[in-house]
This record gives structure tokens, sequence and C-alpha cells, in this order.
């Protein structure tokens, strides 16, 4: 861990250590029931990949408007989503923060400026555009940042959207979060090996940086430069983060072996799990205590069992929801 | 002022120009939008009175710019994104299918997606087979889609008002073909509903259904065959989705015939699909099979000599329709309507885009 934290104190630091536990927390949870067969959707965990989330989202007022890919319950999550809505959503039911119509891929949260997790590889990209660029042509001081992983960058629309923001210069963070897979496809066998995905951003004209995403202080501090002058107008930033993803690409389970990646490959990035290492270096910065991240676990704990008895327990949408907002009025 | 005529493409350029001066958030974007030629004349000058950023070229990047647009119609502007062919927009189906057509539905009703996209159909002059393309019923399977196909200047101009302040994705195709027919348009900002055919001529022999140019056609057919006693009920479909079908049944229960003059292939197109809505809920009225005029089974060629052959016209409507009423087609002489090859729509066009 760096020490560049001057700008962060005592209370900010447990707010990163709380935001990435919690996260990690209520993933282990779906993970946990999801055998159960009551989860009915795809479900993309980003345990092992939590800094960037935090990093990047602890530097965003509730104002600035956040888009993702499908891997999304890290963001929605640290952009301040309501927790309950997005698992109740998981499971099917009517008070899902889309009422049961989008699931695991498809969050949203309105009231934090959570403006949409979609699926398809890439294509938050350009909307995320629009979005920055709807709030310039209104006057808007709003900062919009994308989230997406480095299958993106081999999508036409993401030259298509870096091509655009670069020509309006538009207040839009590119966060890419490079964890060296695009499902069982190694990024060996998708883009070529001398070349790394930032040199493409700043190809297209757009200032570029790289991280750790295994490193919350990292991604909070390069984030924090990138807002100063998104804020100042003087056009996109494109982060890039390397990290790990630990369970399977989609679903509950780990997969080392089925056969694409090693065990050993794994093991070396659990090694410098993100809420390890920034819990280590609280300790010994004398932030807090072993026996304080037992007290904060704990308080997670039980906020997720609430939340999962309502989801469970919640009714599921009816018919009538089919053939609602097909339209808008 | 009370009749006062002008041009398709006056009329389109006169509903953006006032939904723009009605609504700050009205904006328009297209390859080509503020060039010189202006969207064959239907964006002219409005650069110049709106300034270049509520009127805006774009770089050739159709699906990421439709997401752009998407984006934008979240935080509550209203895009119109032009682009000179439907063929172009392919490009950018991902964002119009996947996303423009899902984010109200998908996100619950949570946020709209009021987006305005003009397609035209390139027809003529050798455009072939990626330049002319009549995709209208690809547009018209997706739930949460609009879309609108008018015929007439009056209806350009009115759908057009509607589309744009509709607070859902429009598809809104036009011919270029009609860009340059004459009829009467009103000064004033009026709206023609979205989702209602029209009735266009009232006749009870048989119904023809038709969209686009191919009204114009049905129409011409009409003049003829009520020369030779036979009464033809016009039915301008207008808008595809949501499709209306009330008036197409209550027709075909008067008239007990069904032709439907489509503008894209026969097959699994707009024909299709009116087709089968009257033999489900009409069947008991039909008084023979329902029958289809569409484009043959082949890409559209380039050539003048295979265009003639590719392209349905009046005569083909007239032909079906003795064929239907089982009148003697070889004791009518059909004369021959269409003035000129098939690749232009009179001897004034000529070219080269």
């Amino acid at each position: 861990m760096n020490a560049c934290d001057s700008a962060l104190g005592k209370k900010d630091l447990i707010r990163l250590f709380n935001s990435m536990l919690r996260i990690r927390l209520v993933e282990e949870e779906i993970a946990e029931y999801y055998p159960e067969q009551e989860m009915r959707c795809p479900v993309h965990l980003s345990i092992g990949q939590e800094a960037v989330a935090v990093g990047v989202c602890s530097n965003l007022t509730r104002e600035d408007y956040v888009l993702s890919s499908h891997r999304s319950h890290s963001y929605y999550l640290a952009k301040g989503g309501d927790f309950t809505a997005m698992i109740s959503e998981i499971y099917g039911k009517a008070d899902g923060c889309t009422r049961g119509k989008g699931g695991s891929m498809h969050l949203l949260d309105l009231s934090v400026g959570f403006l949409g997790a979609i699926p398809i590889v890439s294509s938050a990209i350009p909307i995320a555009a629009g979005v920055a660029f709807g709030t310039i042509m209104k006057g808007e001081k709003r900062i919009t940042t994308v989230f997406f992983g480095d299958g993106a960058i081999e999508e036409g629309v993401f030259h298509e959207t870096l091509n655009f923001a670069a020509l309006k210069k538009l207040p839009l963070l590119f966060v890419c979060e490079n964890n060296y897979y695009s499902v069982y496809s190694p990024l060996s066998v998708r883009q070529p090996s001398n070349r790394e995905i930032v040199s493409i951003a700043r190809g297209h004209g757009v200032e570029s940086y790289q991280g750790d995403g295994n490193n919350v202080l990292d991604v909070y501090h390069l984030t924090k430069n990138a807002i100063n002058r998104l804020h100042r107008g003087e056009g996109p930033i494109f982060l890039e983060f390397k990290t790990y993803r630990w369970r399977e690409h989609c679903g509950p389970y780990y997969d080392n072996n089925i056969g694409y990646r090693t065990e050993d490959e794994f093991l070396s990035w659990r090694e410098r799990c993100p809420i390890e290492l920034f819990k280590q270096y609280l300790i010994q910065q004398k932030v807090i205590q072993s026996n304080m991240v037992e007290d904060i676990s704990k308080k997670i704990k039980c906020d997720i069992k609430t939340a999962f008895e309502k989801a469970k327990k919640g009714d599921f949408p009816n018919k009538k929801e089919l053939f609602k907002d097909i339209y808008a009025k | 002022m009370g009749n006062r005529e002008i041009k398709y493409f006056e009329a389109i350029r006169e509903a953006i120009d006032l939904s723009m001066q009605n609504d700050p958030s009205v904006y328009v974007m297209g390859l080509g939008v503020p060039d010189p030629k202006g969207i064959f004349g239907t964006t002219i000058g409005l650069q110049n009175k709106y300034g270049s950023q509520r009127v805006m070229d774009m770089p050739c990047s159709e699906n990421g710019m439709t997401g752009v647009a998407i984006g934008s119609a979240l935080v509550g502007m209203r895009p119109i994104m032009t682009h000179q062919r439907v063929d172009f927009a392919i490009l950018a189906m991902e964002q119009i299918v996947n996303q423009a057509a899902k984010w109200h539905y998908m996100f619950a009703g949570q946020l709209n997606v009021p987006l305005v996209i003009r397609l035209i159909i390139g027809r003529g002059w050798g455009q072939g087979p990626q330049h002319s393309q009549s995709l209208e019923s690809w547009f018209a399977h997706i739930p949460g889609l609009k879309v609108v196909m008018p015929t007439t200047p009056y209806d350009a101009k009115g759908l057009l008002i509607s589309s744009i302040e509709d607070n859902n994705p429009v598809i809104f195709i036009e011919h270029r073909w009609l860009h340059t027919i004459s009829g009467h348009v009103p000064e004033k900002m009026y709206r023609v509903p979205i989702g209602k055919p029209k009735i266009v001529r009232k006749g009870n022999d048989i119904t023809i259904v038709a969209t686009s140019l191919m009204t114009i056609e049905a129409l011409r057919a009409q003049e003829f065959l009520v020369g030779i006693g036979i009464e033809t009920e016009v039915i301008d479909l207008r808008t595809l989705r949501p499709l209306d079908d009330t008036p197409i049944i209550s027709s075909v229960k008067k008239t007990g015939r069904l032709l439907v003059v489509d503008n894209g292939w026969k097959s699994f197109g707009i024909g299709a699909e009116i087709v089968a809505r009257v033999t489900e809920k009409g069947f008991s009225h039909l008084l023979t099979a329902p029958q289809r005029i569409g484009l043959p089974e082949v890409p559209t060629p380039t050539s003048p000599a295979l265009t003639n052959h590719f392209y349905p016209h009046v005569e083909d409507i007239i032909r079906a329709v003795l064929e239907m009423l089982k009148r003697d087609s070889r004791s009518i002489s059909i004369p021959k309507l269409h003035e000129g090859p098939l690749d232009i729509p009179d001897m004034n066009f000529t070219g080269p885009f």
C-alpha cells in the first residue's frame, strides 16, 4: 500500500473498508444461497475485484451518474444502491429494484445515480457517453462513470465512444476492470500481448492511467485526480485497473478445476486479496484493530440476513406486471 | 393559407423546425445533417437557425452514436437521429433493439428513451443491394419500438411531430420517392396520432392495405379500377407498431377480400402480419384467399434492366385485384401507368445518390 492517503481521514478509510467488505459478504451470501435455485437469473460475482468499484465510487457524489456492465453488484452497492431492492431483484420479486423485469444483470437505482447495468459487452459505454453529453447540453455539472471489463475493448462501440468522447471533451470517466478473462477466454487469445489496453485509449487522444485494481488506495487516488480533471472540463479520462475474478464467470462456484486457468494463478491473486491487503494496512497504520473488523463484519452480516429474509418472503410480481411499461406515456 | 401545398421533404423540415422551436431539448444528429445537401433538403437551414450543438454532424459511428442518442434521451434530451439510408442503421441494430427498445420495460418504467430515428429508403438509380432496402418489418418485430411510415406530406409533418413528442423510441421511415410529392400541409404545429391507419379511399369490393410509396401505387390502381367498375377501399397503414388492425378487419368484413401491398420483401413482412391478423379475426368474412404483393426473394439488384423485374408496381396491383375478383384480365387492357424505368420515380430523377 502506498501512503499517499493524507487526504483520507480515519473515517474515510474505514468507510472504504466497510464498503468493500460489504460487497464481499453480500456476494458470498449470494453464492451460499444460489444453489437453492431460488435466484433464477445469472449472477456475475465480483469477489476479488471489490477495490475498483469502491475506490472509484467513493470519489463520486450522489448526483454523479454510473453505468456498468453485467458484473454489476459491486458498482451498484458502491454507488449506494438500495441493497435490499437488489437482493429482491435477484430473487425476481415485485419489490426488486426493477420489479423483476431486470434481475442481477439489469440493476438500477435512480435515487443514487446508478443509471443502469447492462450485459451486452461494451453497450453501456456509448450510452454513458450520451448521458455525459446530455448533462453538458443541459448545463449540468455532473460526472458520468462507466465500468466495463477487458472484453469490452474488443467491441466496436468502445472505439466509437472513445473517439466521440475525445471529440466532445465529455465529462466521462472510463473504468476498465481488467480481470484477464472474458468468460473462459484469456486475454492472450483475444488481444495482442505487446499492447496495453490504456494505449488504445491514448491513441484516441484520451488521457489514460493504469493502476493496481487490488489496491483500493491506488484506485481511490487515481480516480480522485481524474475527477478533478473532469470537473475542469478537460475531456474524458480512461483508467485501467488490473485485478482478478476469483469465482466462475457466471454463478456461485470456483472453477479452477475445469482447465481454463490454473489453481496457482488463482492462489497468487488470492494472496493479494484487496480486502485483506487493506485490512493489514489499516491495522498497521493503527486506523483499526482486528476486533473492530469482527464488529464491522457482524453488523454487515446482520443487514444481509434481514435483506435475504425480506427478499425470500417477498411477493412475486403478478401477471399485470408482464404487460406494464411496454411504452412510456 | 388554408390550402398551402408543400413537398414532403419540406413538411419534414417544418416538423423538425417547429419542434425545435417548441422544445429546447430537441436536437438533431446524423451524418451530413448540416451539409449543403441537408439530408435531401430535410435539414437545410436548421443549423443556421439553432446552432451546431442542436443540429450536429456526427462521426461515422452509427452504433456508438445511437448509444449516445439513447444516453442523452435518458437524461431528458429528445434526439432526432437521421440516417440517409435504412441500410446504414443496420450497424446500430444492437443499440436500437437491445437498448432503445428495452430500457423502459426492463427498468420497470423508471427511465424513458424519447428518441426518433429517421431512416430513408433509398430506392432507385442503381442504389442496389446495400443502399435501398426497406426493412421496416425488422423494426416492427420488436416490442418497445414504435414504427411509423407516412405516405403524404400532411402525415409526414403530423407524425414526425408526434414522434418527437413521444416518450418512446420511434423508427420514422421515409421513402425518398415520396420526398418530392406535394400536398396540403398546414403551417401550424399539428399532430397525427401514432397507431392509427387511415382509410384513404372507400370502396366495397376489395380492401387494399399498403404502406408508404405502395399506398401511392395502390391509389393509382384504385383510380384505374374504379373506371372499370371495381370499388377499392385503400388503407394507408401509417403506423406498423403499435398496429391497430381494427379498421382493416372492419373493412374486410365489408369487402370480403384483402390484398396487402408491401414495400419490403414478401416473406415474413408486413403483408404476412396483416394477412395473418385478418385470417385470425375475420376468417368467416373472407370470400377469397388474402393475397400479398411484395419484393421477390432476391437481394435488390442494381442494373435498371433488373430493377424493372424486381419492383412491383401499379400494374401488378391491378392484375392481382382482377384475379381476386375473378375478372378476366385478358379482356381488360391495362395501360402502362409507370412512366419510364422502375429505378426512378419520374423523368426528373437523375441520381447519382
